[in-house]
């Protein structure tokens, strides 16, 4: 029992003695100190660095046969530069000598009245010399106001080639590759099939012959039970056999609506919904891409569509402008 | 040696003289010292393993169909910006290693310098002399802010791309020039033209570097010129200044500090995966991806645009304030407006117009520190807001419920926190004792009648100086 006992307490006595050693305040650094603490302190810097210069070389080595496996680079240099640090901070509390040094700070203005007059007189003295060096000058607001003009014109035209970073803004963020008779097209550039599309299946489609990057070329085209649609009179026809297309560019911030919520249970759910990703913003499908949550104020541009021969083809054009809106933007309200 | 290495130089420029001053400058001695230190370090790994970055990355949106090492993408269109990053990251040997560390860099950069600011505010460094500095530091995270979004958006990734789309929303919104300055800066409509991507890199290689190393210049000159501030203590007062000088000590301490603070950077570029861009795919305007999150320093932007409730202002039927100039816009400006014009407020506040070398304990000025704790404690709510579609896809918490909760929070947390702070700075400072202050123990005398009463305590010193004008 007393030999179990003995070994115990001392790896108990170490433990605590490691754990005061770890966390307890050093305050070697507040000692001042000119001899390095121990020859033991300078040893131990020399081997870190020895060290480190080994990890150094086993980055290359690993760069080199390894093929330059990532994780083994980074253990490396890491180790290569963390025992350099280590060695850094051990000279700089253990090898070099320790002081507290007191000195001086510069006076800006200091509270003290005799300072503090001489100062104002200083200041004033170079606003004198300031004026002195244009006590020639007679016709100094003549010269002033020449020398702002000489500024603003400058100045206005060193801004102006800005204006060549972009077109007017102008019509720009209204144009739409949709027009009546427009084909929808998928990814591939393949046409749209009405019947390709069941009751709760989402569609990117994009305009035919348009860029596919143009923000307006792309829509979403869903598929609902026709006789749940809840489209504005004007609108009625815009959704044939229960199909809808609305712009897929949110109307808060641009993001790509790209999540089609469709209730399994329709009694208990709420009804089917386009959602952005990006804020959440939420468009109502059976009324016509109403919002009905989020920070989105318009609603999702609806495309009317038609089917000619098994094909989906635009009515006309979207029911508003693609995009977040800008001071151009008309909002129905 | 260093004698005629010293020498020569003095002869040639008579630094000598200054040489031997910085030198001797002294370093006084706290921990939270270390975070403006790590901004800096952090900082100059970010310019070492971004110029190396440079030497692969092709800024151009044109696009190239995919044939490089990484197979599921094979045959996809792709832009050679997103193709080089690829090709970075699979091909080049220690490409992915630089990049990672690059992007944690980049990372760890915005937290020092919001951590440095936080230290800055609540011990009131920032007071005279030292406000111009905080107002240049100020610009430097903001600057850091649009520098760190620059460099993410480059890759031209799906993630990246969904943030563009956001930052182009956001600039929309400007009131009066907003759609002029979305086209311009972006070269036309979003996505914008291929000219786009050669501003995006030059701006986040060089204009934004440039301007961030020379504030960054002038801020350490301007920490040197009034010298450190120092906590209160031994010896210190606020006519000098206490601490260990350059050489020997803290030169070595710090050049410690930065081998550490590579270390672990180069660490976790080198285990711990960031940004894998191969997983996100190409952007196109039409693709977005549930649960997009940004770098952690626009969290709370995204915070803002997502809290917002939604209306616009409309004059005259046109949109003149869209919405998202709330959240990307306004906010933003709020909280630095606030920031930028504190030091003001609190001079007038406190009719103070003394020059301040010692700090203050959080607690030594209460108000300030309820009112910074309020301010960080109402961002960082619309910071966590910014996750809510995180904590809903992996956690499954209803969305709608989150974000009112939220919008109650971002009301009620700063109000409680500014309460909760100023009665624990208060509470902390009735009952003190300090090392540079006295012990706080209380005088007691017997009066004439046997009893024993207290004698008033003389008004602690550690209350702010400004606090007795």
């Amino acid at each position: 029992m007393k030999l179990l006992l003995v070994p115990l307490r001392w790896a108990w006595r170490l433990l605590v003695a490691a754990v005061l050693l770890i966390f307890s305040r050093r305050d070697d650094h507040q000692v001042e100190r000119e001899l390095p603490a121990s020859p033991r302190a300078e040893g131990a810097v020399a081997a870190l660095l020895f060290a480190a210069g080994l990890a150094g070389l086993a980055f290359v080595l690993v760069y080199a046969f390894d093929g330059g496996d990532t994780q083994l680079l980074g253990v490396a240099i890491a180790l290569a530069l963390g025992l350099v640090g280590a060695a850094l901070v051990l000279a700089a509390s253990r090898v070099l000598p320790q002081e507290q040094v007191e000195e001086e700070r510069p006076r800006f203005a200091v509270p003290a009245e005799g300072e503090e007059r001489r100062r104002e007189k200083e200041v004033e003295r170079a606003g004198l010399s300031v004026r002195a060096g244009l006590d020639g000058v007679t016709r100094r607001r003549l010269l002033g106001s020449a020398g702002a003009a000489a500024g603003l014109g400058l100045g206005a035209a060193a801004l102006t080639p800005l204006a060549s970073l972009g077109p007017r803004v102008g019509k720009l963020l209204e144009e739409s590759p949709w027009h009546e008779g427009t084909g929808l097209v998928e990814e591939n550039d393949l046409p749209v099939r009405a019947d390709e599309l069941e009751v709760g299946s989402f569609l990117t489609a994009f305009a035919e012959g348009a860029d596919k990057r143009d923000l307006a070329a792309a829509v979403v085209v869903v598929r609902v039970e026709e006789s749940e649609l809840q489209l504005p009179p004007e609108r009625r026809d815009w959704a044939p056999q229960g199909l809808l297309a609305f712009s897929k560019i949110c109307t808060h911030a641009q993001c790509a609506v790209s999540l089609f919520r469709y209730p399994l249970f329709a009694e208990r759910s709420p009804g089917p919904a386009l959602v952005c990703p990006c804020h959440y913003s939420t468009f109502d499908v059976l009324s016509g891409g109403n919002r009905v949550f989020g920070p989105a104020v318009r609603p999702l541009p609806q495309l009317p569509l038609r089917i000619e021969a098994g094909r989906l083809v635009a009515a006309g054009e979207l029911s508003g402008p693609v995009g977040a809106s800008w001071g151009g933007v008309r909002e129905e309200s | 040696m260093i004698r005629r290495a010293v020498g020569f130089l003095d002869q040639r420029s008579g630094a000598g003289s200054v040489l031997g001053k910085a030198l001797r400058y002294v370093f006084p001695d706290h921990w939270t010292f270390l975070f403006g230190e790590i901004a800096l370090y952090s900082f100059l790994i970010l310019v070492a393993t971004g110029i190396y970055l440079t030497l692969f990355f092709e800024p151009s949106s044109s696009q190239i169909v995919y044939h490089g090492s990484y197979a599921p993408l094979h045959g996809q269109e792709v832009s050679k910006a997103y193709a080089s990053a690829l090709d970075l990251s699979f091909e080049v040997r220690a490409g992915l290693l630089i990049r990672q560390v690059h992007h944690w860099t980049a990372l760890v950069f915005l937290a020092a310098i919001v951590l440095h600011l936080m230290r800055i505010f609540f011990t009131g460094a920032y007071r005279k002399p030292r406000d111009l500095n905080y107002y240049i530091g100020l610009t430097m995270l903001t600057l850091a802010v649009v520098e760190g979004y620059a460099g993410y958006s480059l890759l031209d990734d799906l993630l990246s791309g969904m943030g563009l789309a956001i930052g182009n929303a956001v600039a929309l919104s400007v009131p009066g020039i907003g759609g002029q300055l979305g086209t311009l800066v972006w070269g036309g409509r979003f996505p914008g033209s291929d000219a786009f991507f050669s501003r995006l890199y030059i701006a986040h290689v060089l204009i934004f570097p440039v301007l961030i190393g020379a504030l960054m210049t002038l801020h350490l000159a301007l920490v040197a010129i009034p010298k450190h501030t120092q906590f209160r203590g031994r010896r210190r007062s606020e006519a000098n200044v206490v601490g260990t000088p350059l050489w020997p000590g803290y030169a070595l301490r710090s050049l410690g500090l930065f081998f550490c603070v590579a270390a672990v950077l180069f660490a976790l570029g080198g285990l711990v995966q960031i940004n894998p861009i191969w997983q996100w795919g190409p952007y196109e305007p039409y693709l977005g991806t549930n649960g997009a999150q940004p770098d952690w320093y626009l969290g709370w932007l995204i915070g803002a645009l997502r809290l917002m409730p939604h209306f616009d202002v409309v004059v005259a039927g046109y949109t003149l304030v869209p919405n998202p100039f709330w959240g990307g816009v306004l906010f933003p400006a709020v909280v630095f407006g606030f920031l930028y014009s504190w030091p003001t407020i609190e001079r007038r506040l406190e009719h103070d117009q003394a020059q301040h070398n010692l700090l203050d304990r959080p607690r030594d000025n209460p108000r300030r520190t309820a009112i910074g704790a309020a301010l960080f404690a109402w961002v960082a709510t619309i910071f966590f807001a910014g996750a809510a579609d995180r904590a809903f896809v992996q956690l499954g918490a209803p969305y709608e419920g989150q974000l009112w909760g939220y919008r109650a929070a971002s009301l009620l947390v700063p109000i409680a926190a500014y309460f909760l702070t100023r009665r624990v700075c208060e509470r902390l400072r009735e009952g003190e004792g300090h090392p540079g202050r006295g012990s706080g123990a209380r005088t007691v005398v017997r009066n004439p009648e046997g009893g024993f009463e207290e004698l008033a305590p003389e008004p602690a010193p550690g209350v702010a100086d400004s606090d007795r004008g």
